[in-house]
Formats: structure tokens, C-alpha cells, sequence
């Protein structure tokens, strides 16, 4: 027997088995759509957030486009057809029904599940610093330090509270990045969102706090259809964290989201996501579906940094993607992804270069363990416009074990002579004589290789926010957690 | 405290040590020498417990602990540290985040009081101020992007942390100038030590005018051929190992082990 054979399957199997800590369920009861999608259940998720006549009338015009588009086949998975009448599309508390005004009138068992998960809602118990929207299922349950927050004129609030209250931005804005038919997914998402979140920085306001939204899924049948907007105005800054669980369930579930990204010009986004939700069992039985559409645009110099660390999801179906369409604008990806089990992951980005000057930067750290599959998809165009725009693209693969796959499907387009497009693509294993270095100095090998894994994904992890680089190291680590010993 | 008794092993299913004997009491300094191929990075690997190198017959006692029956990182916590003849890079890890985690494990397993961040990176810029390395070093992957010479430093350094009760050094000389030779022997002496016990594998002679054993021992063809004092080691740079492992002293040299 090899030695990495051996390795394979014994050390690395054992430590990349592991539990799933959020994979809990609340017991609320719920109101739930009775599975089906058709016009009146739009009308019905409309009615139920008190939508004024434009905005069912945008969700009508997507669904009705939608009807006519195809479900997409080039990503590098494989999964049976997703039956789209099989699920509901909108459950909610029944507690939340009376929108409460405060915590105190939050049904005390929605707190305790968000401070199970380590994001308690009680603004005195929270990291300083940070304003949580906590989303369960389709609703919005609370959003912390909006007062504060209004103080420097910056709306955090749900996209459903927005579409209510602020309907000139929402009216402006939603779609502007993320048309309503895009992409068979994003069709679906605009046609019968449901919950997410909504951020407005002021002209040349620096953001106080850090924001954050926490997507729960808890009832089952359900789809999840988040629907995230931020407008960051002329020299605004601001960063923004996304984090998600689910309960631990045979059936697969959906969770089919856009998100849309303005940086007006001057303004800069940072966007991080550490996305953990249920991966499915080690033979592929449950887990999330994640098919995700993620864009911003970039006005003159202003730029958008996307961060995530994947680890969760059965598939992951996601490019975060900048459209450069000011001079001397910028944009990052930053991804980790690590899939295990049966997990199968195509992800990357799309970084397109309208300006001039123009400048991106894309860093993706694949890990595949157990049979999963990890493919980057990249796409680097450079437009006719785009006179010396630059993009650097570093592609590293890791592999633990010998039955996982790693892919790299880069694109590029380049319709300007002066633009300079760099790739570079490693493929490596934890080596037998790294875990032997380790292991020799007296490091048992779990912390082996979670130590070197940690240190493939440097690079991205010091682009999180400080408190959740922490926290992304931990997930890691959790993940690859098994019962050595 | 180190008793290996007919020891045989093989590599990857291949026989490369064929019944060697040797002892290693505490204070002593034992060097092996031999022609490159005999078995002398084998011997190393199969005491520290490499995947692949098999003990398929005699026994190796560590502190009367059979070794063969331990898994690498419980030999470590024992005390035992293998410097490593091609000390293999880590990138993203920290020397000083690799050393929290060695020194970590190894002290809880020993009884010994645990060092708080400020002791460890005292201590570890003290260890690299011995061999010669900068402190930026530590901050820096282990041996990512480091030269040959710095690695081997980085081996020493570490050992000097981790204070072994068996000290196993892989041609740790090899690859290094006469600077950092006389460096990284200065490290190692001061490591000597009535309880700790250091084996210098090497296939040239120079170390041993800095790092002066009591015994060296020739190993060739999987067997320890020849033992002797220091002295043996400036005859073989005399003869060469052609004067042992050929000819009419080959044979006598088989008989004339000592354990
Ligand atoms: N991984 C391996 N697989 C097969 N044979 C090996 C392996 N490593 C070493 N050997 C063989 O074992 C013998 C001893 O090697 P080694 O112990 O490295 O010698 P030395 O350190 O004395 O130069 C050599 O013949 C070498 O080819
Ligand atoms: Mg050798």
C-alpha cells in the first residue's frame, strides 16, 4: 500500500468526518405556503409583506419571463431535477406575524436559536461594533443598532421593511445589477424573494459598524429566496457580512439568492460570506442547495471586494462577480471553498472591465476532501473600452485524499490590446511528509491538518473582517473536525 | 535510554535495515556514519515512525517503551525530536504558530509547564539568536521560501525549544558552509547534557571536529559494520568507507560490532 493511500484512508477520512453543530431544529409554529408556485402565491407572499401594486407588479413581469427560460446545465455538478412544485415558498413564525416592534416582543425561542448559533440578538450581548439582520426562513425576525445606525443616516433594515418605507431607492435600484431575467435562478429570485437585507450609505459616510445578516432555514419543504440590496453612495464605505445555517435533513433544500452590489463613484464594498449551510451526509443524502447570483457594479474608482469562505451546501452554484464599469475602478474575490462528503462546488467569479484603468484581483483557495468535487469557474473579460485594465487571477487547489476532484475552468476575454490578464494555478496535496513534520514535532494529526489547511487559505482569511477571521478559522477546523482519538 | 536490538525494516516493502544493534545511554553523543544509501536516514525515519518504514523484526526501546508500537507525535511527546535531512516547507503556517502548537503538546505531555505567548516568543527569539536566524523568521511559513542552510537552522532552532531527551539529527550538516557548520554545532553543544542523548547521522567527517562524539559507528549494507571512538572517524576520512565495506577489513569489521 502507498503511503498516501494509507493516509487517504485512514487519517484524513476519519479527521474530515465530522458533525454538523447547526443542524438543530426550532420548534415554532409556522405559517407555510402549501407547496406549489403559481401567480396567486405570488400574490399571496406580496399581500403577506404588505407590498404596494409596483412591487407585485415587478414580481409578476419576472415570473412570467421566467416561465419562458431553462434551468442551466454547464456548472460542474450533477444533481437529480429540483422540483419547484414540490416546495413552499414562504413560511414565517407565526409570532412574526404582528411584526414586532422590539426584542422584547420577538418570540423568545427565535432569540434562543440565533444565540445557539453564537449571534445573540441582545444588542448588550453582541460583538461591539456589529449590526446583525437575523432572516428565518422568509422573514426578517430583527435587526439591531438601527438607531444608531440612522444616526449616521445609513438604512439597515429587511428589503422587505425597505420596500415599504424606502420605495424610491428599492424602485431605483433592484434589478439595476441583477435583471430580473438574468439567469434561470435570479428569474426565480425576482419573481418570489421573500426576505434579506437592505443597507443605504449616505454620500461620503463611513459606515460605524460592521453589518451582518444571518440566514437561517429552518422549517422543512421550504425554499429560501434571499433578496439583498446595498447601495453604497459617492465615497461611502461600508462592509458587510452575510453567515448561514440550516437544520440537518435528508431532503435537499433550496436556498436561491441575488444579491446586488452598488458602489457609486468613490464608494467602496467589502462583502463577506461565510456560508455554512447543512452539507448533507458523507453518502450525499440532504444538504442545501445553493444557487446563488452575487453582483455589483464598481462606478468611477470606487471598488467592491467580495470575501467568502464556502463550506457548507450539498451544491454551490455561486460567482460573485464585479462589473467594472468606472474608470479606475477595482475589483476582488477572495474565496475559500472546501467541500467534503459528496459535495460538489463550482464557484468563482466573473470580473468584467468596462473603464479605463481599471483594476482585479481574484485569490481562490479550492480544498476537496472525501468524493467531493470543487471546480472554479472564472471569467476575466476585458471590454473594448477598458485602455490598461489589469486582472490577477491565483487559483490554488488542495487535495486531501485521492478519490476528490479539483477543477479550474478559467475564461478570458480580452477586446483591448494594452490590458494585462495574469493567471496562475496550483494543484497540491497535504503532503505525507508535512503531516510526518507536524506529527514528529508532537502535533496530533487533526491539528495537523487543519494547522496546514488554515494556512492554504491565509491569504483570503486576512481579507475577513478581524472578528470573523477567527471565526471562519474555527468553521474550518470544525469542518475537518473528526474523531481521532 | 535508546536500545536497539537486531533491529530489521523495511521501506516501502524493501528490507533496508538488517539486524542492528545500538545503544545510546543519557550525556552520550553517538555519530553514525556510513556511504550514502546504507540505511541512515531509514534508521532515523523508522525510530520517529514514518509512514511506510516498518519494523519487521528485533525492537527499538525508547526509555523501555517499545517505539514500533507508538504513533509519531506520542514519540515526540516523549522526548524524542528527529532533525530532519530535507525539512519539508509548510506555507501559510507560521514558525511561531507551528512552534505554539509543538511546544503545546509536547510540555502538557511531559508535565511541564505550559509558556505563555510572551515566554514562547522570548524563548524562540532567544533559539534563533543561537543559530544565527533573524526573529523575522518566525513570523514567516515554516521553511517556506528558506535556503538549505536556513532550514537546517530552523531544524536546530527548533530542537533547542523543544528540548528532546533523544536528539536524532539527519546529515544536518549537509549543505551548509563552514559559518553556519561552527553555528549550528555551538546549538547542538549546548544542548549536550547528562540526560539527553544526541545521534548525529552523517556521511562526512567535518561535523565531528565540531560536535566531538563519543562513539561513532559505521553503518553499511542495513548493519552497523564497525564501532569505535572519535578516532574511527578521521581513519574512515583517511581510508574512506571503501576501506570497510570492501576488501579484508570488510569482514573482520562485520564481527567487530559492539552494541
Ligand atoms: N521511500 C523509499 N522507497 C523505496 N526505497 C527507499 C525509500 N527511501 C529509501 N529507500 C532506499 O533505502 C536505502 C537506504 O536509504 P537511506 O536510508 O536514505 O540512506 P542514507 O540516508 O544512508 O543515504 C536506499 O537504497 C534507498 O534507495
Ligand atoms: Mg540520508
Amino acid at each position: 500500500m502507498s503511503s498516501q493511500a494509507e493516509l487517504d484512508n485512514s487519517e484524513l477520512d476519519r479527521v474530515i468526518r465530522s458533525e454538523y453543530e447547526a443542524g438543530f431544529t426550532t420548534l415554532v409554529e409556522s405559517d407555510t405556503l402549501p407547496p406549489g408556485l403559481n401567480e396567486d402565491v405570488i400574490r399571496v407572499i406580496s399581500a403577506k409583506k404588505e407590498e404596494p401594486e409596483w412591487m407585485l407588479e415587478w414580481r409578476l413581469e419576472a415570473y412570467r419571463h421566467w416561465q419562458t427560460m431553462q434551468e442551466p446545465n454547464w456548472a460542474h455538478v450533477q444533481y437529480p431535477p429540483v422540483d419547484l412544485n414540490a416546495i413552499s415558498y414562504y413560511s414565517a413564525p407565526k409570532s412574526m406575524e404582528d411584526r414586532p416592534k422590539s426584542l422584547d416582543e420577538v418570540d423568545p425561542e427565535l432569540l434562543e436559536t440565533y444565540k445557539k448559533l453564537g449571534i445573540p440578538l441582545h444588542e448588550q450581548e453582541m460583538l461591539a461594533g456589529v449590526a446583525v439582520d437575523a432572516v428565518f426562513d422568509s422573514v426578517s425576525v430583527a435587526t439591531t443598532f438601527k438607531s444608531k445606525l440612522a444616526e449616521a443616516g445609513v438604512i439597515f433594515c429587511s428589503i422587505s421593511e425597505a420596500v415599504r418605507e424606502h420605495p424610491e431607492l428599492v424602485r431605483k435600484y433592484l434589478g439595476s445589477v441583477v435583471p430580473k431575467g438574468d439567469n434561470y435562478f435570479a428569474g426565480l429570485n425576482s419573481a418570489v424573494f421573500t426576505d434579506g437585507s437592505f443597507v443605504y450609505i449616505p454620500k461620503g459616510v463611513r459606515c460605524p459598524m460592521e453589518l451582518s445578516t444571518y440566514f437561517r432555514i429552518n422549517e422543512a419543504n421550504t425554499g429560501q429566496f434571499e433578496r439583498t440590496l446595498i447601495v453604497a453612495d459617492e465615497g461611502s464605505y461600508v462592509s458587510y457580512l452575510e453567515g448561514c445555517t440550516a437544520p440537518q435533513r435528508d431532503e435537499n433544500q433550496l436556498h436561491a439568492a441575488v444579491v446586488e452590489l452598488v458602489a457609486l463613484p468613490g464608494a467602496e464594498i467589502k462583502y463577506s460570506t461565510v456560508q455554512n449551510w447543512y452539507p448533507g451526509d458523507e453518502d450525499g443524502k440532504g444538504g442545501i442547495y445553493n444557487f446563488v447570483t452575487k453582483r455589483g457594479v464598481a462606478h468611477d474608482h470606487a471598488k467592491i471586494s467580495w470575501t467568502q469562505v464556502e463550506t457548507g451546501s450539498a451544491i454551490t452554484w455561486k460567482y460573485p462577480s464585479v462589473v467594472l464599469r468606472g474608470d479606475h475602478s477595482v475589483g476582488e474575490f477572495y474565496s475559500v471553498a472546501l467541500t467534503r462528503h459528496a459535495q460538489q462546488a463550482d464557484t468563482g467569479t466573473k470580473m468584467i472591465h468596462l473603464g479605463k484603468n481599471t483594476k482585479s484581483t481574484i485569490v481562490s483557495k479550492g480544498i476537496s476532501a472525501g468524493k467531493s468535487s470543487n471546480a472554479y469557474r472564472g471569467l476575466v473579460r476585458m471590454g473594448p473600452r477598458a485602455e490598461n485594465a489589469r486582472n490577477f487571477t491565483q487559483c490554488d487547489s488542495l487535495l486531501l485524499g485521492d478519490r476528490c476532484g479539483a477543477h479550474t475552468f478559467p475564461y478570458i476575454e480580452s477586446k483591448h490590446p494594452s490590458a494585462t490578464i495574469e493567471h496562475e494555478a496550483t494543484t497540491s496535496k497535504v503532503s505525507d511528509d508535512q503531516l510526518f513534520l507536524c506529527r514528529q514535532r508532537g502535533i496530533d494529526p487533526e491539528k495537523a491538518i487543519s494547522m496546514i489547511v488554515n494556512g492554504f487559505c491565509k491569504e483570503v482569511f486576512k481579507e475577513l473582517p478581524m472578528e470573523f477571521a477567527v471565526e471562519a478559522g474555527k468553521l474550518l477546523e470544525v469542518s475537518l473536525e473528526g474523531a481521532v482519538g | 535510554m535508546l536500545e536497539i536490538r537486531d533491529l530489521h525494516a523495511s521501506v516501502a516493502g524493501q528490507p533496508i535495515l538488517k539486524g542492528l544493534n545500538l545503544t545510546v545511554k543519557p550525556g552520550e553523543v553517538h555519530a553514525i556514519m556510513g556511504p550514502n544509501g546504507s540505511g541512515k536516514s531509514t534508521l532515523a525515519n523508522v525510530l520517529a515512525g514514518r509512514d511506510n518504514y516498518e519494523i519487521t523484526g528485533g525492537e527499538a526501546l525508547f526509555d523501555g517503551k517499545s517505539l514500533g508500537d507508538l504513533e509519531p507525535e506520542e514519540r515526540a511527546q516523549l522526548g524524542l525530536f528527529l532533525a530532519f535531512q530535507y525539512p519539508v516547507e509548510i506555507p501559510g503556517v507560521s514558525n511561531m504558530e507551528f512552534l505554539k502548537a509543538a511546544l503545546e503538546s509536547v510540555r502538557a505531555a511531559q508535565g511541564k509547564e505550559e509558556w505563555d505567548s510572551v515566554t514562547l516568543l522570548r524563548k524562540a527569539r532567544e533559539a534563533c539568536k543561537q543559530v544565527d536566524l533573524d526573529a523575522q523568521f518566525l513570523k514567516r511559513g515554516v521553511n517556506e521560501g528558506f535556503s538549505g542552510g536556513e532550514k537546517k537552522r530552523n531544524e536546530i532552532m527548533q530542537m533547542l525549544l523543544m528540548e528532546p531527551k533523544l536528539a536524532l539529527l539527519d546529515e544536518t550538516d549537509s549543505g551548509l558552509d563552514i559559518d553556519a557548520l561552527q553555528t549550528v554545532a555551538k546549538g547542538v553543544n549546548s544542548l549536550r547534557g547528562p540526560e539527553r542523548g544526541i545521534v548525529l547521522v552523517t556521511h562526512y567527517q567535518r561535523l565531528l571536529d565540531y560536535i566531538v562524539p563519543d562513539f561513532v559507528h559505521v553503518l553499511s549494507g542495513g548493519k552497523i559494520i564497525k564501532s569505535g571512538g572519535k578516532e574511527l572517524a578521521l581513519e574512515l576520512e583517511q581510508h574512506g568507507y571503501g576501506w570497510l565495506t570492501s576488501g579484508d577489513n570488510g569482514d573482520n569489521g562485520k564481527k567487530d560490532q559492539t552494541a
